[in-house]
């Protein structure tokens, strides 16, 4: 019950702002463009493997902002979705850096991977 | 006269893909998901349907965001999965149906729903999953494929009403289908998931229970929020439900009964679930 609380508090006023949830609209969309583009050419193989050769180069040929730039280095997922990432594109940059969706998510809420791993578990349990 | 056998529902995660082809389906973690399968299998022997018309959402494979269709209808001769950017085993192809697509395509823009139409066509982890679940030693896809791709990735996202009455009009178009095949409806993703932000692992069971019961005979019990609304409930995937909401259109307005149900947290990051209904 504590977990189903957990999620209550999770789920913030009606109408209002969802806690810890950016909607990927249009001004996200336009935003992030150059980010989710560079990330969608990761769909080919010899891309993936042109990123990894010289990161720097390839970011510069999809004109990435300094701030996309800056969040791809650093790996900083909040900082990619800020700059319009989209996540159903930044998990293709995930891979590359050899992170799965979990490492993703506990990188996101600050958690060892171990705690998320147990949060989803949790969260089955009445 | 073409007949509606029922339908399908299910998620899709892509790790699933990965759990297949290790063959992890008996191991602790994935077992209680594959469990939920054999009924569907069982289900799809009996019954047998020639055609699926499948609602689902492209996850940056087919479309970018340079062209992003609210809802796009396939109508090609045959449908290549490709890799996605992990470098998985890519998925079999499917066999199109061009002319009850066309039909279909027909009857929704008749119904003023101003789709995007594709004669080709990429589809993802989307599709190809729930057909390696319940078809796992099929050399070839025994169904022939109408897919429609729902935008659930870039809002605005149509409303859940919106869904819900797109798959109402493909109901009236596989009723007036000259055909003799065997249809079975299919909608593929969620349930609550989110995958980004600091609410990232985001699952409510509550909700999932209440769409899961409200899917058979009060679907418009699913259309009253907005999608935002949807989202705060789900999560940020957890919107997939839409393909579901507009799967159920397309059944039709009669009574179903579920023939099967499995609810399992987590595959992933992801409340999975499937469910099979049928006419009552
Ligand atoms: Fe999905």
């Amino acid at each position: 019950m504590t977990i189903a609380f957990a999620q209550r508090e999770r789920l913030g006023e009606a109408q209002g702002p969802i806690p810890g949830t950016t909607l990927f609209d249009g001004d996200a969309a336009a935003k992030g463009y150059a980010l989710n583009a560079m990330c969608y050419s990761f769909n080919d193989k010899a891309n993936r493997e042109a990123f990894r050769a010289d990161e720097d180069g390839y970011c510069a040929r999809f004109h990435l902002t300094p701030t996309q730039r800056e969040a791809v280095r650093s790996r900083n997922v909040l900082a990619m979705i800020a700059a319009g990432g989209n996540i159903y594109y930044l998990a293709k940059l995930a891979g590359i850096f050899g992170l799965s969706v979990q490492d993703v998510g506990a990188q996101q809420t600050g958690m060892s991977l171990d705690a998320f791993k147990q949060m989803l578990l949790d969260s089955g349990k009445d | 006269m073409a007949r509606i056998i029922g339908g399908y529902f299910t998620s899709h995660v892509p790790s699933i893909g990965g759990a297949i082809v290790r063959g992890d389906q008996q191991t602790p973690y994935w077992k209680p998901f594959f469990d939920g399968y054999p009924p569907v299998r069982e289900w799809l022997a009996e019954e047998k349907p020639d055609v699926a018309v499948c609602f689902y959402n492209d996850h940056g494979l087919n479309f970018f965001l340079d062209k992003m269709p609210t809802f796009a209808v396939g109508a090609a001769e045959v449908y290549h999965n490709e890799d996605e950017g992990w470098g998985l085993p890519v998925f079999k192809s499917f066999e199109g149906h061009p002319a009850l697509s066309w039909h279909i395509i027909e009857q929704l823009v008749n119904d003023e729903f101003d789709i995007t139409t594709c004669q080709s066509m990429l589809v993802d982890h989307a599709l190809s999953i729930p057909f390696e679940l319940v078809y796992p030693d099929a050399p070839a896809w025994p169904v022939k494929l109408v897919p429609i791709a729902i935008n659930t990735v870039q809002f605005p996202l149509p409303s859940a009403r919106r869904c819900l009455a797109l798959g109402q009009a493909v109901h009236r178009g596989l009723e007036s289908w000259q055909g003799d095949e065997r249809i079975v409806v299919i909608g593929t993703g969620g349930l609550s998931h989110q995958l980004d932000g600091e609410r990232a692992g985001f699952i409510n069971p509550d909700y999932d229970r209440f769409c899961m019961d409200s899917l058979a005979n009060d679907p418009e019990a699913l259309v009253a929020d907005t999608t935002k609304e949807i989202v705060r409930k789900s999560g940020s995937q957890g919107v997939e439900i839409l393909n579901w909401i507009a799967a159920r259109g397309a059944l039709g307005e009669g009574g179903f009964r579920e023939k099967t149900r499995n609810y399992h947290v987590p595959i992933s990051n992801t409340a999975a679930a499937t469910m099979v209904l049928e006419p009552a």
